[in-house]
């Protein structure tokens, strides 16, 4: 207990650590956090002008090309700069401390990728400021609408747009080169790769698919660079470029982008609902290797964003089978989580509360999932709204749920210091019912035909607009408390334990924060990562009061 | 209360550390099992950016699939009154030049493992004077060609093909050139060499990547 009260007052007066360089992989990690939760600010607030625009049918609170610039910006902000980052940073945190090493293999390297990171969102930024606005061509920016900038402005929103992504694309697969490496390497002595916990497991497939997939992403911006500012024609239709390459190189990384923002999503599920289930994770093995099933499927699937781009019958027919086989493994993940629950102690603090939210909205999410791979379905909503609520069940109500579950889970861990359990509570009621209510309206919406991507809408679909609107602003509200209550905590909330939670785990072994080289001395791993309720394995922790 | 018996999972006989032992043992060094934390910084290192360099060449590959679908979807590959780019002897000089320096920077690190700096010394500098060679000669290449960046499908693909490769073998160039410098710090390849080794991976997959845009771009007749 000394040594850990001692460990507080060390980090107290470091408070100010996460504003500097360091290659310590706990700071990067927080400042990766604290970075991207700013970025999410920004990304709802432009959600939240979308809707304020779509309460009513005319197009009159922004004007055209402005909308056009914030749904993009929008879209771009949110995967780019606060999902992916935002997991980057939690792996960052979590797989030093859970495979018992001292630090990531490249610590340097870390730190690199993190500090290119605020410079390019910056810059993406700044492009509000231009005078055409920042790019107007949605976040897949297809050719080629993205080249329709107004010529003879070099530096225009697209150039922007372009070279902050490169410069995050870069960022991502140095930071995935420095994972996939500490994850084979600096693993501590018995930690086998049986014995790794599944978040680790959905780390590295993660970290996997980046290496494979977002290269591709980066030759389709270096070739959609040169057609927009250096004159040459690889996309341009009109000089017998060909615009769908694009879109087979954006999809080949963008579809993956999916399961690299969702699979660290299962893992924080795979973390939290044994530990408060006090259950062993049911199919352990199955679920790892879950993981690396899902990233290798999500490779051979992207044509399913194309179907209505002039692709040939067997191309659509290869890849709604390929489409739908993701379902496998997804559901072998889904049946895992839910026989954990099953007959388990429930207890229903905050973190249980979101990531037992987040995995219930993750199987409406893939049920729409798998309904939007048969071709003639997709071909019939194609475009419309039914798309968008889809995949924002996917990304906010189950990677954004599984975020939060992850900031409760690990809060006591990264600062010393318990969350209030009320505004936790709180907090997740209100995203819970936010979220659906914004997102689910999109669904018959979609079905009725009513298009993505417009700012204005025919009068019959003001009903479920509405209500779309009052949940986006219900969530606005909703981060209120959890900012509160994180930075209240953080300075005055109660000291927490080692394990406050009682979970297994190598993380929840060392002090709460942890010491700078996160354990005193490397630890011998006997054990399986998930050992709730066997009395072999019981969880003892002597400085627990 | 049944479900204990789940807990043992981790017993089950695919173990990785069993795989591991039969792995042949180049591969074992490369790959280390869970048994203990890596204390090997080099083979981390040349691990870590052996991943790299994987991951690198995506980008070569995505540009190489725009160019094979451009070129077999477009009716009028070249444009009226451009040539394709010639495969004359001195593209082919320069191409040997780069492809034998593969030969040359092997027994250079090879000459460092066994600490022969001087060895090492005078083959880096041939190795960087074949890099030179093939950038400047590219550079010649490029003069000499009667197509500009924006003449069609056909200047597109080639600059940013040539172009793309060209920037990695000048990195590559500067990579040796500062490793040839730091040879002069006394006792600095003393325990370990990584940046060396690194360069050498790196150099040989330029090799191999010019290979690829080499046959496609000169050997693929219109």
């Amino acid at each position: 207990m000394t040594h850990n009260i001692e460990n507080l007052s060390r980090s107290e007066s470091e408070q100010w650590q996460y504003l500097r360089f360091s290659t310590d992989h706990k700071v990067i990690g927080v400042q990766y956090m604290l970075m991207t939760f700013f970025f999410f600010l920004v990304g709802g607030l432009l959600a939240m002008l979308i809707r304020a625009e779509l309460i009513t049918p005319a197009s009159n609170l922004v004007d055209r090309p402005l909308y056009n610039s914030l749904f993009t910006m929008h879209g771009t902000i949110m995967i780019f700069l606060w999902i992916i980052p935002f997991n980057a940073g939690l792996a960052n945190y979590l797989v030093p401390l859970m495979i018992g090493a001292r630090d990531m293999a490249f610590p340097l390297l870390n730190a690199i990728s993190f500090w290119m990171l605020p410079p390019a969102g910056l810059l993406l930024l700044s492009s509000f400021l231009l005078p055409n606005g920042p790019a107007k061509a949605g976040w897949w920016s297809y050719p080629p609408v993205s080249l329709q900038f107004p010529p003879g402005q070099f530096i225009n929103g697209e150039f922007i747009w372009i070279i902050s992504l490169l410069i995050i694309g870069i960022s991502s697969i140095m930071g995935a080169v420095n994972f996939v490496t500490t994850i084979f390497w600096m693993r501590a002595p018995g930690m086998t790769f049986f014995r790794m916990p599944v978040f680790v497991w959905s780390a590295l497939s993660a970290q996997l698919l980046q290496l494979v997939n977002l290269p591709a992403l980066t030759g389709a911006f270096i070739l959609l660079l040169f057609d927009l500012s250096f004159g040459t024609q690889f996309f341009k239709p009109l000089s017998e470029g060909d615009p769908i390459i694009y879109q087979h190189l954006f999809w080949f990384y963008s579809h993956p982008a999916v399961y690299i923002m969702a699979l660290p999503a299962f893992g924080i599920f795979a973390e939290v609902l044994p530990a408060f289930a006090r259950n062993p994770l049911f199919g352990y093995r199955s679920l790892a290797i879950a993981s690396l099933g899902i990233a290798f499927v999500s490779i051979f699937v992207w044509a399913h964003h194309m179907f209505t781009s002039a692709t040939p019958g067997w191309i659509r027919m290869t890849f709604m089978v390929t489409s739908m086989l993701v379902a496998v493994p997804t559901g072998v993940k889904t049946f895992g989580w839910v026989a954990t629950i099953w007959k388990g102690k429930l207890h229903l603090e905050t973190p249980m509360l979101f990531a037992m939210g987040g995995a219930a909205m993750f199987i409406f999410g893939g049920v729409t999932g798998v309904m939007l791979a048969t071709v003639p379905f997709d071909i019939h909503v194609n475009n419309t709204y039914f798309i968008v609520g889809h995949f924002h069940y996917i990304v906010f109500n189950t990677i954004t749920m599984a975020i939060f579950a992850a900031i409760y889970f690990w809060f006591p861990k990264i600062t010393g210091r318990m969350y209030a359990e009320g505004w936790g509570k709180l907090h997740f009621w209100l995203t819970f019912i936010g979220a659906n209510l914004t997102f689910f309206p999109m669904h018959p919406l979609g079905l009725q035909g009513m298009l993505r991507r417009v700012s204005s809408y025919s009068p019959e679909y003001q009903g479920w607009n509405i209500i779309a609107s009052l949940g986006a602003f219900l969530l606005g509200v909703s981060t209120l408390p959890f900012i509160a209550n994180i930075v209240g905590s953080w300075l005055y909330g109660i000291k927490a334990a080692n394990n406050p939670w009682h979970a297994s785990g190598l993380e929840w072994t060392t002090s709460s924060p942890p010491p700078r080289d996160n354990f005193e001395e490397i630890p011998i791993v006997n054990r399986p990562p998930y050992d709730y309720g066997n009395p072999r394995y019981s969880v003892i922790e002597p400085d627990d009061k | 209360m049944q479900r204990r018996d789940i807990i043992h999972i981790d017993e089950s006989p695919i173990r990785f550390e069993r795989l591991h032992r039969r792995l042949p043992k180049k591969l074992k060094r490369f790959l280390p099992s869970g048994g203990g934390i890596a204390h090997d910084h080099h083979g981390k290192a040349i691990f870590g950016f052996t991943v790299f360099l994987l991951s690198e060449s995506i980008i070569f590959l995505s540009f190489i699939f725009t160019y094979v679908a451009l070129r077999l979807t477009t009716k009028n590959w070249l444009p009226p009154g451009v040539s394709a780019p010639e495969l004359s002897t001195f593209v082919v000089i320069s191409t040997l030049v780069l492809l034998s320096s593969s030969f040359v920077i092997q027994p250079a690190e090879n000459a460092l493992n066994r600490r022969n700096l001087n060895k090492f010394r005078l083959l880096w500098l041939i190795t960087i004077c074949m890099g030179s060679y093939f950038v400047i000669s590219q550079l010649i290449e490029w003069r000499n060609l009667k197509f500009g960046l924006t003449t069609g499908l056909v200047g597109s693909t080639f600059y940013v093909l040539t172009g793309f490769h060209g920037l990695h073998v000048f990195t590559g160039v500067i990579l040796q050139i500062v490793m040839l410098m730091r040879s002069f710090i006394r006792g600095n390849y003393e325990d370990g060499h990584f940046g060396v080794s690194a360069t050498t991976l790196f150099w040989h997959f330029v090799d191999v990547v010019w290979v690829f845009i080499f046959s496609l771009l000169y050997l693929w007749r219109p």
